[in-house]
């Protein structure tokens, strides 16, 4: 363990710790701590509430120091049901604040926009409340609004004329000119948090790899993980290596997927359709691997479900080389073509400076010039040991978003191929043994998204007391509607589609 | 009146849903897919005649009229429509007018229709379209208005003239020898229609047909909540409108006037099939524009067309 300048202890990531060795603080100590420590650079990667036996609320923050690949764990008792808001000194705090109101009624006093995320009921009653409120109804809250002459509202879903998630988003108008989005989300929300307590059990596994479909393989390896940090159990190299091959593919499928789509958004097709094709292609490396295309039970708790021999892998290598060559083309023309580029460029800008307030995460953050990648900020499992370079862009706007796609999806085909040629030796497999009592476990994974970040609490029989996940687009939404903030409604699917966030991995 | 002037429409009547087709199937080979059937657009049409309608309570008779109303005048509009040096069955003074208001109108019952929902994404469309054709119909009407003045060398045998100011008249007019000593009024006029045919057919870089995200669609989300024989009318009339200005353009850039009148209009019919072929291309090599750069695009084809006509004043 090492510790930060004020003394706090930080943990590695995938490192377990017991939670008695994390230094109970007062609340208005927590409060203060880590408001400062936000405001000196690090990052909120999780804030989230553990409800204890005598029903008081345990607030944890987790908090991430990139350049010394430290997570700093924080936790308060708190004996009131409010506490004053953070979010007006730390933006990146301010979905954070609005769950935790949600989930435990622990009101962010001063919060400025205390709104639902999800709308379900409270998951714990406050007796002193004179009356209880009425269950809250999806998708109806007090949204704001802009007055005004020749202001108009657009409202957008839950239902979408595409086959996507359902979300519902409002327009603040005036013509053509987009004022403010608000994003509503919850219709996803089927409670993974609260069945995963007492676990892990037989069906934990398949809970994550659902988490958001396209995401299997980064949850399921962050949640491996975080099994492995409180069993204290080593992976073989082998497996790792494994992990990171699966996680690289998922990653390239999903970007070509992307790059394909936006294409389509500005109504250029050829490059919409080679995409696709391509990207299938790549969902079968996936299968090729496992059997399935998205990557179902390639990875589990200790290590990997299936190995790959010589003639798979150089069967692998024969693919990739085609595919790299066919996706050459294809985005040689998606670069080349003047019209697409005059559509990408200057669309959806977020400035440095924002996306640092906002804490936004992933290709999101990189294409905002910033630095974040966990793959090589905290490394765990085989990026210790091999590195991928981190693709940034600086313009922050959907060019960005896009161009950041691209250098990932080369440099993640120059990794696999390196790696498929000298896979490490060992076993796939290795059982896990029960896990550590009263300890938090804290992964984070660089999923094709972002930072997926998992934290595993066990009480004392080494059960889940709580499993806190946090998705990569649960930072990044309101990175979506900032960025919309001035822009051209019309645009506003070619700049969702350069974020591509996931509903069902926000609504858990 | 001869059995030739009424074919005409009654090529139009039964060729119009190929048309679409004909684009699809191109862009499907820029795509490296196979692309449709050629007769979809005639499933597609069979099958909606065979649906029922749903119709929104909040809506009026304006909805429901919107697809007849728009479908009766491009049909119409066929009776003025000559195909090259070929007769349509009317024809007078003025028609190119008619021709355009026919169009309007059928435009204007389809915003109403769009309107009438009191739908966000519908009126937004309406107000996109609105803003859009107000620019492409200026545009039409000077280019034929230059095509008007540049008047007739002595035709071929057989070709009828009618009255300089009809359709038939312009089109019997626009012979080889005319592109010969006015080729450059004559390309200035096409390429003002192209971008003309781009924009009210809601073709790529205006609008995007295959869209199915609402809130950039401009012709699509008007229609969005037509369903059964309504949708139908209106795929078929869109196909008949495309027809119509496909036809105009090709009776230019095709200058067979032979005197035999099937010929001739099996000329322009073959030019509207090559331009179906031309905007596949168009869409394939080109994105969007960006909804605040539509207005330049149109309004620079609206120059060109003044400068056709400002040139065909001076030759």
């Amino acid at each position: 363990m090492a510790n930060s300048a004020s003394g706090h202890p930080g943990i590695a990531n995938g490192q377990a710790v017991d939670v008695a060795d994390i230094p109970a603080m007062a609340v208005p100590e927590f409060l203060e701590s880590v408001a400062r420590a936000i405001e000196q650079g690090m990052r909120a990667s999780a804030f989230f509430g553990q409800p204890l036996e005598d029903g008081r609320l345990r607030l944890w923050a987790l908090l991430a120091l990139d350049n010394q690949s430290l997570l700093f764990p924080y936790r308060a008792d708190f004996d009131d049901w409010h506490y004053p808001s953070l979010t007006p000194r730390c933006p990146q705090l301010h979905w954070f604040e609005r769950e935790v109101f949600e989930q435990w009624g622990m009101e962010p006093r001063g919060h400025p926009w205390l709104k639902p995320i999800r709308f379900h009921a409270p998951y714990r009653h406050n007796p002193s409340a004179a009356d209880s409120k009425p269950s809250p109804q999806i998708g109806v809250t007090d949204f704001f609004q802009v007055e005004g002459e020749e202001v108009h509202e657009v409202a957008v879903g839950p239902v979408h004329a595409g086959v996507i998630e359902p979300g519902h988003f409002r327009f603040q108008c005036h013509g053509e000119e987009v004022l403010h989005l608000e994003i509503s989300l919850g219709y996803q929300h089927r409670g993974v948090e609260r069945n995963l307590i007492g676990g892990p059990g037989s069906r934990s596994i398949h809970l994550m790899e659902t988490l958001a479909g396209d995401t299997t393989i980064g949850h399921a390896t962050a949640y491996s993980q975080a099994l492995e940090a409180l069993s204290g159990d080593q992976v073989s190299a082998r497996a790792q290596m494994l992990r990171g091959l699966a996680l690289e593919l998922e990653r390239i499928a999903n970007h070509v997927g992307d790059l394909g789509a936006l294409a389509g958004d500005v109504g250029f097709l050829p490059v919409l359709s080679y995409c696709g094709r391509i990207r299938g292609d790549f969902l079968n490396l996936t299968a090729l691997i496992c059997g399935n295309r998205f990557g179902r039970r390639m990875i589990r708790p200790g290590g990997v479900c299936y190995d790959i021999d010589r003639a798979q892998a150089s069967e692998l290598q024969r693919r990739l080389d085609a595919l790299e060559k066919d996706l050459a083309v294809a985005l040689g023309l998606l670069w080349k073509t003047s019209s697409v580029m005059a559509r990408f460029e200057g669309t959806g800008g977020i400035s440095r400076q924002d996306c640092e307030a906002m804490g936004l995460v992933g290709p999101a953050a990189r294409a905002c010039g910033v630095e974040r990648d966990i793959r090589s900020d905290m490394p765990s499992g085989i990026y210790q040991f091999a590195q991928i370079p981190v693709s940034t862009c600086g313009s922050g706007d959907v060019y960005a978003r896009a161009h950041v796609r691209w250098l990932e999806t080369i440099r993640s085909i120059a990794f696999v191929r390196e790696h498929l040629a000298n896979l490490p030796a060992g076993e796939i497999q290795t059982p896990l043994s029960p896990l550590k009592p009263n300890s938090l476990a804290a992964t984070m994974v660089e999923g094709w998204r972002g930072e997926i970040c998992h934290v595993a609490l066990t009480d004392a029989n080494g059960h889940f007391s709580r499993y806190k996940i946090v998705d990569p687009s649960f930072h990044n939404w309101f990175g979506l509607a900032h960025a919309l903030r001035g822009q051209q409604i019309s645009d506003f699917p070619l700049c969702n589609k350069s974020f591509n966030l996931s509903y069902c991995g926000h609504d858990l | 009146m001869n059995p030739t002037s009424f074919s005409l429409p009654l090529a139009a009547v039964v060729l119009a849903p190929l048309v679409p087709a004909v684009i699809n199937r191109t862009k499907a080979w820029f795509a490296g897919r196979q692309g449709q059937p050629l007769l979809q657009g005639y499933y597609d049409l069979a099958k909606l005649m065979g649906k029922g309608a749903v119709y929104s309570r909040t809506t009026s008779w304006v909805f429901r009229a919107g697809p007849l109303v728009s479908l009766a005048c491009v049909l119409t509009a066929l009776a003025v429509l000559p195909l090259g040096g070929a007769r349509p069955p009317l024809s007078f003074a003025g028609d190119p007018v008619l021709l355009l208001y026919l169009l309007g109108v059928a435009r204007f019952f389809t915003i109403s229709a769009a309107m009438d929902t009191g739908s966000a994404f519908e009126g937004m469309g309406a107000s996109r379209e609105a803003q859009f054709s107000a620019l492409t119909e200026f545009t039409m009407l000077v280019s034929l208005a230059a095509l008007v003045k540049l008047g007739h060398l002595p035709l071929p045998a057989g070709v009828e003239a009618g009255s300089p100011y009809s359709l038939q008249g312009i089109y019997a007019s626009l012979t080889a020898t005319m592109w010969m000593r006015y080729g450059t009024v004559l390309l200035l006029a096409a390429t003002a229609l192209m971008v003309a045919v781009l924009c009210e057919n809601s073709r790529i870089p205006v609008d995007d047909p295959t869209t199915h995200l609402e809130l950039t669609m401009i012709h699509e989300v008007m229609v969005l909540d037509h369903s059964g024989p309504d949708l139908a009318m209106i795929f078929y009339g869109a196909a008949m409108k495309l027809w119509i200005l496909c036809a105009l353009l090709a009776g230019l850039l095709i200058p067979m006037r032979s005197g035999n009148a099937w010929l001739d209009a099996g000329a322009v019919i073959g030019g509207i099939f090559l331009l179906a072929v031309a905007i596949g291309v168009i869409e394939s090599c080109l994105a969007r524009l960006r909804l605040l750069r539509v207005p330049q695009f149109l309004t620079g084809a609206g120059v060109l067309a003044i400068v056709a006509l400002l040139l065909a004043f001076w030759v």
